[in-house]
C-alpha cells in the first residue's frame, strides 16, 4: 500500500512543503518557488492517475493491448503553461516591487506601507 | 450563426484581445474594445432570450460530441451570469477612456485594454463552459490578467496588492485543480451533466469528499468570502478605478457562479447539503463576513477601502442566502447578485470620477465635494442607500427576498442579524455623506468641477439601473426565480 502508491505519497510531501513555503517565507521569490512546487505536486498528481502499470502509450501496435490514458497527461500541459505564466508574471511583479521599494522581505515592504500612513 | 452564439460569448473578447496590440492608437483601441464588450452584450441578450424560449442550449465544440468533446452549456443561471457581466463590462468601458487618461500612462492603454478583453473572455468562459477542466483554463486567465491590470495602479502599493493577490489566487486555483483532478480519478470525465451522472455512484468515498473540500475551499478563496478575503481590500483600493468597478461587480460573482454551479448540479444538493455541514458552515462565516467586514468598513479612511469592506460583507448576504438551502435562498442570492453588481458598480464608478478629479479618494478630501460635484456625489448617495436596502432601491428588493427566504425556514434569529448589519451599512455610509454635505472644504483646498459627461453618463446609467429594478422588479425577481428553480428542478 505504501510502496505501491509512493508517487501519490511523494505529491502529499510535495504539496505540503510547497504549500508551507508559500506560507512561512518572507523572501518574495522563495514564496514564488513555494507555489511552483505545490503546482509541481499536482501535475505529479495528474500524471499518476493517467499512468497505467505496464501500459504503453496510446499508438496502436499489435503487440501492445494495454495503453494509459493520455487525457490527464495533455490536461496537465494546459496547467504548465498556466503555471509558467503565473511565475513570470509574478518574478515581474517582484522586479518591481524590488525598484519601488528597495526590497523583496514581506515584513520590510509592510514597515513601508505603514509609515507612509 | 445563431446556433453557435455560446462560442462566439467567448471567443470574440478572446481573439480581439491580442488585436488590440495591432490597433496600438489607444483612443482606437478603446473603441474597438467598447465594440467588442457590446457586441458581448448583445449576444448575451440573445443567449438569454434563446434559453428562456427553448431552454438549455448545448453547444459541441468543434462538433465532438459531449461527454468526449467540450460541451458549452446555457441555462437560465448562466444567462443571466453572462449578461451581467457583459453589460457592467460595456457600461465601465464607456467610461474608461477618461479614467485611465488620469491614472495610467498613455504607453500601456492598449495594453490595459488588451488586458481588461481577456480578463472579460475568461469570466464570460468559465460561465459559458460545461467542462470542469475548461473552468480551471478560464479561471486563470481572467485572474492572471487580474493581476496585470491591478499593478498598473497607481503608486507602489498597487503592486504588492497585486503580489499578495497572485498569491492566494494561485493557490486558490491549484486548490480547484486538485479537486478537479480527483472528480476525474473516481468518475473518468470532466463533463459537469456527467460528472452529475457518475458522482452519486462513487458519493461515499473520501476521494469525493476531500475533492468536494479542496474544490469549496479554492472556490471561496476566489469569491472573498470571510475569513479568505485578505487580498481583496488592498486588491480592490489600489487598482485603477476602471478595474476596480469591473471587478467589484463581477469577479466575485463569477466565483459565486462556480460555487452554485458545483455544489447544486454537480456534486447535487443531497450530497452538498446533508452528508456534509455544508449549511452551519456557510451560514456562520456568512454572517461573520456581514459583521465583522461591515465593521471595519466604519474605520475606513480611504473610501475605495470602505467599499471594498463592504463587498465582503455583501458577499456574507449572499452566502447566508445560498445557505438557506432552499429554492427562495438561492433566489434571493442570485438577485443579490445582480443587484450588488449594479450598486458597487455605480459606487466604484463614481469613486473613479472623484479620482478623476480631486487624485484622491481619503475620506478628508470628500469636505465639501457635494458642492463643487454635486452630481458624481448624488450617485455615491444613491449607491449607497442602494446598499443599505433602502425602498425604491435594487438593494431592498434583495434584502426583503433574502429575509423572506430566511424567515420561511424559521430562522428568525438570522433575520434579526441580517436587519442588523443593514444598520452598520447606515453607519458607513453617512460617514460619507456627512463629510461630504456638511463639512465645509478647508480653506486653501483648490475648487474642483463636475466630473466630466463621458464619466457622469456611465455613472448615471448604472444608479438608474438601481431605481429602475428597484421600483419594476418582474425582470430581476422572475429571471432569479426560473434560475434558482432549475438548479433545484435539476438535481432534487
Amino acid at each position: 500500500m505504501i510502496v505501491g502508491l509512493y508517487n501519490y505519497w511523494i505529491v502529499v510531501i510535495l504539496m505540503m512543503i510547497g504549500f508551507y513555503i508559500v506560507i512561512a517565507q518572507g523572501n518574495l521569490i522563495k514564496k514564488i518557488a513555494g507555489l511552483i512546487i505545490f503546482q509541481t505536486s499536482v501535475f505529479i498528481f495528474y500524471i499518476s492517475i493517467g499512468k497505467v502499470d505496464g501500459a504503453t502509450a496510446p499508438i496502436l501496435a499489435d503487440q501492445f493491448s494495454q495503453y494509459s490514458n493520455p487525457l490527464p497527461h495533455v490536461l496537465i500541459l494546459t496547467a504548465i503553461v498556466v503555471g509558467i505564466a503565473t511565475t513570470a508574471l509574478g518574478l515581474a511583479l517582484i522586479v518591481r516591487i524590488k525598484e519601488a521599494y528597495g526590497s523583496i522581505e514581506e515584513d520590510e515592504i509592510q514597515e513601508k506601507d505603514n509609515q507612509e500612513c | 450563426m445563431l446556433a453557435h452564439l455560446p462560442v462566439l460569448q467567448v471567443i470574440v473578447p478572446l481573439l480581439a484581445a491580442p488585436s488590440c496590440l495591432i490597433i496600438k492608437r489607444p483612443v482606437l483601441v478603446w473603441m474597438f474594445t467598447l465594440m467588442v464588450s457590446g457586441a458581448a452584450f448583445l449576444i448575451s441578450i440573445a443567449l438569454l432570450q434563446q434559453v428562456l424560449a427553448s431552454g438549455t442550449i448545448s453547444y459541441e465544440m468543434g462538433g465532438w460530441a459531449p461527454p468526449w468533446g467540450i460541451e458549452y452549456r446555457i441555462d437560465e443561471l448562466n444567462a443571466i451570469l453572462l449578461l451581467i457581466i457583459s453589460a457592467i463590462s460595456t457600461v465601465v468601458l464607456l467610461a474608461a477612456q477618461t479614467s485611465i487618461t488620469a491614472e495610467i500612462s498613455e504607453d500601456r492603454h492598449t495594453i490595459f485594454y488588451a488586458l481588461y478583453l481577456l480578463s472579460l473572455a475568461g469570466m464570460l468562459g468559465i460561465v459559458s463552459t460545461g467542462d470542469a477542466f475548461n473552468v480551471f483554463v478560464f479561471l486563470e486567465i481572467s485572474s492572471l490578467s487580474a493581476y496585470a491590470m491591478i499593478a498598473m495602479g497607481q503608486g507602489r502599493r498597487a503592486l504588492w496588492a497585486s503580489y499578495q493577490y497572485l498569491i492566494m489566487g494561485t493557490i486558490g486555483a491549484t486548490f480547484i485543480l486538485i479537486s478537479i483532478g480527483l472528480m476525474y480519478q473516481m468518475t473518468g470525465t470532466l463533463n459537469m451533466a456527467d460528472l452529475a451522472d457518475r458522482l452519486p455512484q462513487v458519493a461515499n468515498t473520501k476521494t469525493v469528499l476531500v475533492a468536494f473540500a479542496f474544490f469549496i475551499v479554492g472556490v471561496c478563496l476566489k469569491l472573498a468570502l470571510f475569513p479568505l478575503h485578505m487580498w481583496l481590500p488592498n486588491a480592490y483600493s489600489y487598482a485603477p478605478s476602471i478595474v476596480t468597478a469591473f471587478f467589484a461587480a463581477t469577479s466575485t460573482k463569477v466565483a459565486l457562479y462556480l460555487l452554485i454551479r458545483f455544489t447544486f448540479s454537480v456534486f447535487g444538493y443531497s450530497f452538498s447539503f446533508t452528508t456534509l455541514p455544508l449549511q452551519e458552515l456557510f451560514l456562520g462565516l456568512g454572517l461573520l463576513g456581514i459583521f465583522i467586514a461591515s465593521a471595519a468598513a466604519i474605520y475606513q479612511t480611504n473610501l475605495k477601502h470602505l467599499f471594498a469592506y463592504s463587498s465582503v460583507a455583501q458577499i456574507g448576504y449572499m452566502i447566508v442566502g445560498f445557505s438557506v438551502g432552499t429554492s427562495a435562498g438561492l433566489m434571493a442570492t442570485l438577485l443579490h447578485v445582480f443587484n450588488h453588481a449594479l450598486i458597487k458598480g455605480a459606487l466604484f464608478l463614481a469613486l473613479g470620477a472623484v479620482m478623476y478629479r480631486v487624485n484622491s479618494v481619503q475620506l478628508n478630501d470628500f469636505k465639501g465635494l457635494a458642492r463643487q460635484m454635486p452630481l458624481t456625489m448624488a450617485a455615491i448617495v444613491v449607491g449607497g442607500l442602494s446598499l443599505i436596502g433602502v425602498p425604491l432601491t435594487v438593494g431592498f428588493v434583495s434584502k426583503w427576498y433574502l429575509v423572506m427566504a430566511v424567515l420561511d425556514n424559521g430562522w428568525w434569529p438570522v433575520a434579526v442579524l441580517i436587519l442588523l448589519g443593514s444598520l452598520l451599512a447606515i453607519v458607513y455610509v453617512w460617514k460619507i455623506v456627512e463629510v461630504a454635505y456638511f463639512i465645509d472644504p478647508e480653506p486653501g483646498t483648490p475648487q474642483v468641477s463636475e466630473a466630466p459627461m463621458a464619466l457622469l453618463v456611465p455613472v448615471w446609467l448604472l444608479v438608474a439601473g438601481n431605481i429602475y429594478f428597484g421600483i419594476d422588479t418582474r425582470l430581476g425577481v422572475q429571471m432569479a426565480q426560473s434560475a434558482a428553480q432549475s438548479l433545484f428542478g435539476g438535481s432534487p
